[in-house]
């Protein structure tokens, strides 16, 4: 076990987006949140990095634990939380930056400014999602100049130059055409030996490819969590039943 | 039966209007810059930009005047860009939007809208009486700072506010603090927009008359501090040219004010591009 969440609720001023949600998320296995859009999956994911601290008007109750440290507590370093916690988000979105400096952000913000340090962390992060070969020469390109793919690739790679051991991605593959998606879950696949991951996703077909255990939520309600298999070919709630089988959503 | 217009013909209409508004406007511009350097390109000699003023301006050149206003320039500019982007940051980043940022957004809006008059008479007043600076570069730049304040603080904010949202969120999910998001982030990107600020700022600067007027004073002499007394380009046309002193050397320093402006949009506009390549 890595992350546990017990009676946890988060209301967006009056409204309740979770409702007593109660999960174990285990150690280097992929997670699938899947679900129908609004059902709190996003949510969901954004209170392991605190991502909704930033939102105004949001309270939480009950715990999130990350090795039985409660993340939510007042002693707990935020700053510490979002370097073991890592994100990747929707839309490939580098910064109008260099491919180098792009990477070298997490490390710079944690005061890494030695040019042989950065350098090797730009590589090894390049080459953590086979971009080193593609890229090696031009690490002073602007980044937006890259494909979506490759983007999405160097968001990634971004995120593990701060040596994360969680990572959540946010539909990280809805803005990729097949093929990209593609090698985008080779990657979590590859990924998933060093790190553990939590993936929301539209689409169920992907949780089914890639997910070793599969969360199905519906109106901020975690409402079956297993293992994949289970999920998809035997769901114990009717409504899991329904939503994999088309019915909604 | 009513007489009507039929789409296309409105097209044309609409299209043909649009090309002469804009002719117009092109073709009143280029007159003015065509019409002054025409009537100043003669005076343009190595020794009238090289040379000190004499004889009140009837004869040598106006290197007093185009350091001064370089001087004066550069003051100003120097002193409103890190306290207008300062502002800006602190207004989108830490004001949330509220009561307070309305206020001083609007504040700023009324500033850039008062005459440059008004800021000369404030100048003169504060900086070189009650301060006690003097007729000074000192006490110009610092007017022309106070006058191009708003302008830069507008457009900075307007740069920022651009900056996606997501930008600041990945920044913070990669353990970054406020400030890192802001240097790091938030100010690359919004650099485009705030040096069209600063450039808008120099523009005001370099041809502002009427507040540097009563603040530098009108000193022909060479400067030789920020504590110098100095006569603009601007000054030394507006006095060659009321006072009847010689219209051929006033027509010369407003060809030379005028390319100094064209120069100055030039190289920034170069220089924002070539920025903007590197990134985008």
């Amino acid at each position: 076990m890595i992350i546990n969440t017990a009676n946890l609720n988060l209301y967006y001023h009056k409204f309740q987006a979770l409702k007593n949600v109660n999960m174990s998320i285990k150690r280097n296995l992929i997670t699938g949140m899947i679900g129908p859009s609004g059902c709190g999956k996003s949510t969901l994911l954004r209170i392991f990095n605190r991502m909704n601290d930033l939102i105004e008007g949001v309270r939480i109750t009950g715990s999130v634990l990350i090795d039985n440290d409660d993340i939510y507590a007042p002693v707990y370093d935020l700053i510490l939380l979002r370097k073991r916690v890592g994100m990747v988000f929707q839309r490939p979105n580098a910064f109008p930056l260099s491919i180098f400096d792009n990477i070298a952000y997490g490390p710079r913000v944690w005061s890494i400014s030695d040019k042989k340090t950065l350098t090797e962390i730009v590589e090894r992060s390049l080459a953590a999602v086979d971009l080193f070969d593609d890229l090696k020469d031009d690490l002073r390109r602007p980044a937006l100049s890259l494909s979506a793919e490759k983007q999405q690739r160097l968001c990634i790679a971004r995120l593990l130059a701060v040596e994360p051991e969680i990572l959540l991605m946010d539909e990280p593959c809805s803005a990729l055409d097949p093929i990209a998606t593609g090698k985008i879950e080779e990657l979590m696949l590859d990924l998933k030996k060093k790190y553990t991951i939590i993936i929301v996703t539209h689409n169920m077909q992907q949780a089914a490819r890639i997910a070793d255990e599969v969360g199905f939520m519906l109106l901020g309600e975690l409402v079956e969590f297993d293992t994949a298999k289970t999920v998809f070919t035997n769901p114990k709630d009717k409504r899991t039943f329904d939503y994999i089988s088309g019915r909604f959503g | 039966m009513t007489f009507r217009i039929g789409p296309r013909t409105s097209q044309i209409i609409a299209y043909i209007t649009l090309l002469v508004m804009t002719a117009i406007t092109v073709i009143v511009l280029f007159f003015i810059i065509f019409y002054i350097l025409k009537n100043g390109i003669g005076q343009l000699t190595l020794e009238f930009l090289t040379d000190r003023t004499r004889d009140m301006g009837r004869e040598g050149g106006i290197l007093p005047s185009i350091l001064g206003t370089l001087f004066i320039t550069i003051f100003a500019i120097l002193i409103a860009t890190p306290l207008g982007v300062g502002s800006a940051v602190y207004l989108v980043e830490y004001t949330k939007g509220g009561f307070i940022r309305r206020i001083i957004s609007f504040g700023a809006d009324c500033l850039a809208g008062v005459p440059s008059i008004i800021f000369g008479l404030f100048g003169f007043i504060f900086f070189v009486i009650t301060m006690n600076l003097g007729w000074s570069i000192l006490s110009g730049g610092l007017t022309l700072a106070v006058m191009i304040l708003p302008t830069i603080i507008r457009t900075s904010e307007e740069a920022i506010k651009a900056v996606p949202y997501t930008y600041r969120e990945i920044s913070y999910s990669l353990g970054g603090g406020k400030l890192d998001t802001i240097v790091r982030v938030v100010l690359p990107s919004a650099l485009p927009g705030i040096l069209t600020g600063v450039i808008l700022g120099i523009g005001r600067a370099v041809g502002e008359t009427a507040a540097v007027i009563f603040t530098a004073g009108s000193s022909l002499g060479l400067p030789t501090s920020i504590f110098s007394s100095t006569r603009t380009l601007a000054v030394h046309f507006y006095i060659l040219a009321r006072e009847g002193i010689s219209m051929p050397k006033a027509y010369g320093t407003a060809a030379v004010l005028i390319i100094i402006i064209l120069a100055i949009n030039f190289i920034a506009y170069r220089l924002m591009h070539r920025f903007i390549a590197r990134y985008y």
